[in-house]
Order: C-alpha cells, then structure tokens, then sequence
C-alpha cells in the first residue's frame, strides 16, 4: 500500500496556493475498525493529506532538489468528521517559504463546510546525496506520482505559466535525455 | 518606528503562540528551552512568526549560528574554544553569553538563549 492520502490537484500555484481532494471510499479497509458503524475517515490521515498538499508546494518551488520533512503541526481544530461519500478539499497557502523551511496554514473543507485547519512547518534538510528527497525515495517513482497527482497538468507559475517538471525527475521518466 | 515594549510584546505573542506557553510565562529572564520547553524545530516556527510580525528577514545561521557551533576549528571536545566565542559574541551581539561563556558546551548553546535576547535581536533587525 503507498501512501497517498491526497487524490488529485486542482489547483497548484508555485511557491504560494495549492488546492488537493481526498475522495473517502469504502473501498479503504482502515476505515471499518475505526469507529464502527460511522465509516470515518482518521483525523490523523486528514492531517497527512493536509500536510502532503502544502508539502509538495513546498517542495516544488525549489525543484524538488532538497527534502521537505513534516517538522511541526503547530495547529489544528477538527469540526466533525468527514465519511465515506464524501469528497474533502484541501487547501494550502505557503505563508513563508526560504532555504530552511517552509510555514503554511490548510484548511479542510467538505463542501461548504469546514472540517479542519491547520498550520504546519516544514525544515528543508541539507542534501549530502543527489536526488528528489536526497536519494531517500525512487526519484522515477516520484515523477509519476507527480504525474497522477496532476501537479503539472494544472501547476502554474506566479505569472500564470504552465510549470514544468524538474529535468532531474524528466530523466528519470524517461521524457528528457540525461545530457 | 517600534519600541521596546511593542518588540516585546510581539516577541512575546510569537512565543505563546508557537510554544503554546501563557503569556504571563514569557518573561524577558525566561529561557526559551529551560522555561518555555522549545524544542530544536520550535526555533523555526519562531524564526517565521518574527519574520512576518516585524516585516524582517532572518536568513538561517543569523540567529543561531551553526557555522561555528559545527566547526571543527571552533569546538574542541564538544566545547567552543576561546576563538569560536569570540567570533560567537561577534556575530550574536544581542545575545548575553556570559552563562555561556562559564560553560561553552556545544549542547548547551541553545539552552542559553532567553527572551530578552530575542528582543535585542529583533531590535538590532529593525535599526538596520
């Protein structure tokens, strides 16, 4: 099982907003035992989704060329729980973003309503070894997941640009030559 | 122009906020470790809260400067040398190392810094 706890990007705004949904299914085995009879999804997966959203904003302003590690959840309020059929949306706004972390405030919402907000700090760990996350992760592996998570079918530059994925993970894919 | 009460209570609100400590609890002889139980990822969440409140940058290695504290020039045994504290009060001004200097493990550098000193450094950002 891999652990992707965001389904799709919807919208993706390089350095500053992102926006992520989970869809909650019954198809999803953890959500049985959990709190039978309610199938409810577990706060601490919502939090994981939250923090992949603004993790991978994190990550691909700087091209991915360093590790983004989950350090803090400084914060987070929970109304209610999200069950299955329903459709969560996240939503991630960087607040501060350097060489050495990254702060952001994500929300939870289902439908109108919202489910959960958090604020969340992220340390860039120093890279000794080359590669997406420092060599910790299948950098072609990545690319693809990157792929489904459609960051760069809907993933934009500042001034509107389409993004475009970071030549080290194009290798690695296979859709660009290493030179 | 801020003045020293506002930088303190801004320095302060971060603190709460990120420590999760009362606002009673952040004195300025308080240290941000011992008293307020910061632990080593806070400072960055701290770094960021006084960045955005005061409109400043901090680049990393200006409040703490880890250069000096991981050279093997400067720290001998686990201990900074008379070379590394000297170049340590150069760089960190608005710090008080004297409790430091007593005992200038390596360890217990972070343990040092109190609230007053994160006032100071503030301050010094905002004369320029």
């Amino acid at each position: 099982m891999r652990w992707f706890w965001i389904d799709r990007f919807t919208e993706f705004e390089s350095g500053k907003r992102a926006t992520a949904v989970k869809t909650v299914s019954l198809s999803e085995d953890h959500l049985h035992d959990y709190l039978p009879p309610l199938a409810a999804m577990p706060h601490s997966l919502v939090i994981e989704g939250m923090a992949q959203t603004a993790g991978l904003l994190a990550g691909e302003h700087y091209g991915f060329n360093e590790s983004v590690i989950l350090a803090k959840v400084a914060k987070v309020e929970f109304q209610g729980f999200a069950v299955t059929g329903e459709t969560l949306t996240y939503h991630a706004e960087l607040t501060s973003i350097d060489e050495g972390g990254a702060r952001a405030v994500v929300t939870s919402h289902v439908g109108e309503r919202l489910h959960a907000e958090m604020e969340v700090i992220f340390a860039h760990a120093d890279i000794d070894r080359e590669g997406a996350g420092g060599g910790l992760f299948d950098e072609r592996d990545f690319a693809i997941t990157l792929r489904t998570l459609g960051m760069y079918d809907v993933g934009v530059t500042e001034s509107g640009e389409r993004i475009q994925i970071p030549r080290h993970l194009a290798v690695a894919e296979g859709s660009a030559n290493a030179s | 122009m801020a003045t020293s009460d506002e930088i303190f209570s801004k320095v302060q609100e971060a603190l709460v906020e990120a420590l999760a400590v009362d606002d009673d609890e952040v004195t300025p002889e308080a240290t941000l470790v011992g008293d307020l139980g910061a632990e080593s990822i806070d400072f960055l969440d701290i770094v960021f809260r006084l960045e955005k409140g005061f409109d400043i940058s901090i680049p990393r290695g200006e409040l703490f400067p880890e250069d000096i504290l991981t050279s093997a020039d400067y720290v001998v045994d686990g201990k900074i040398n008379a070379e590394g504290l000297a170049l340590l009060k150069e760089r960190m001004p608005f710090a008080d190392l004297s409790g430091f200097e007593e005992n200038p493990e390596v360890q217990e550098f972070a343990t040092q810094l109190k609230v007053q000193d994160m006032c100071n450094f503030v301050a010094s950002k905002l004369d320029g």
